[in-house]
């Protein structure tokens, strides 16, 4: 990456403006030319260096219901309860955590009942308890990483 | 210190519209990196140049897009630690202190979230990313110290910072096409 890369990746990481010519306003806060600005982003994604670029959408506004959930597995069951969680097409993610409570997973669902009835699935597939924390209030979502 | 209190952003949670869904679908994967990306979505929308841009600009006041941006893939821009802190802060001065935390540069996610007790005391949790050990480690006391006055006191723990070691199962969240 040169230094223009570095510029364009920094400043297209806080939101780009709604315009009929976005990359023409980016290259003039930035002294480059728009040419510069759309041959750069092209690359930057093509390589693998940007996962994505354009519109982030807010899953909830798109309609459904999500959480996060946790569970205690037992150490010799870990793979045994992975296998168990994911096989959930309504899991979207889910980590090991260095923690008593040691899978962390979110469940993306049609509908809060979809949710509860998964999580209860879960729970009885696996006889472990699954705790829920429903997000009551959003703070903020998104991530600024200068290069 | 708080230099604005928290304000619930009311969020209109108008249902799509069959034109909305059908911009969401064709921009979820991403804006066209050319000129004029509008006029292109126009054109295959059917739609005036305008609209679109109306309807864009519409989308982000409502949140349901948050922002049109870069999201550099995070392992190759260096970032390869992370940590989900979380704390118990006094229930009154979860929403205040919630957004302050939230305004960190460093932190992604920022979220007030249910207790589950006796088990689990904490209800706020932010995510935080880092470069190294040492400075995720340094964001949490930037954290801690930001809330010092306002965190629980009694027999549990007052925060804790929990790493992921294993990603298990990973997935984009993507609307579908629709169901009739």
């Amino acid at each position: 990456m040169d230094a223009l890369d570095k510029k364009i990746l920094n400043r297209t990481q806080r939101g780009i403006p709604i315009s009929e010519q976005p990359f023409t306003d980016i290259a003039k806060e930035l002294d480059c030319t728009e040419e510069q600005v759309i041959n750069k982003l092209q690359n930057m994604l093509e390589d693998g260096l940007l996962s994505r670029f354009g519109p982030m959408y807010d899953a909830a506004s798109l309609g459904g219901a999500f959480t996060l959930a946790a569970m205690q597995v037992p150490e010799e069951r870990f793979e045994q309860v992975t296998e168990i969680v994911n096989a959930f097409s309504q899991v979207a993610h889910n980590y090991k955590r260095q923690h008593r409570l040691n899978m962390w997973f979110v469940v993306a669902c049609e509908s809060q009942q979809e949710i509860q009835s998964v999580i209860k699935e879960i729970e009885q597939k696996s006889s472990l308890s699954v705790y829920d924390f429903p997000k009551e209030e959003e703070f903020y979502v998104g991530l600024y990483l200068p290069v | 210190m708080l230099d604005s209190t928290y304000q619930s952003r009311e969020r209109k949670k108008a249902p799509l519209t069959a034109i909305e869904r059908e911009f969401i679908l064709l921009t979820q994967n991403g804006l066209p990196i050319v000129s004029k990306p509008y006029h292109l979505l126009a054109e295959k929308l059917n739609m005036s140049v305008n609209d679109v841009l109306a309807m864009s600009e519409d989308l982000l006041e409502r949140g349901v897009i948050r922002r049109i941006a870069a999201v550099p893939n995070h392992y190759r821009a260096g970032y390869t630690f992370n940590g989900m802190t979380v704390w118990d802060v006094q229930d009154d001065e979860v929403k205040n202190y919630g957004a302050l935390i939230g305004r960190l540069p460093f932190v992604s996610h920022c979220y007030q979230r249910p207790r589950c007790l006796p088990d689990w005391n904490y209800n706020l949790f932010a995510m935080i990313h880092g470069k190294n050990a040492e400075q995720i480690s340094e964001y949490r006391t930037q954290i801690k110290e930001l809330l010092k006055d306002v965190l629980q006191t009694g027999k549990h723990n007052t925060n804790d910072m929990l790493t992921s070691s294993k990603i298990l199962k990973k997935t984009g969240l993507r609307l579908q096409a629709k169901k009739e």
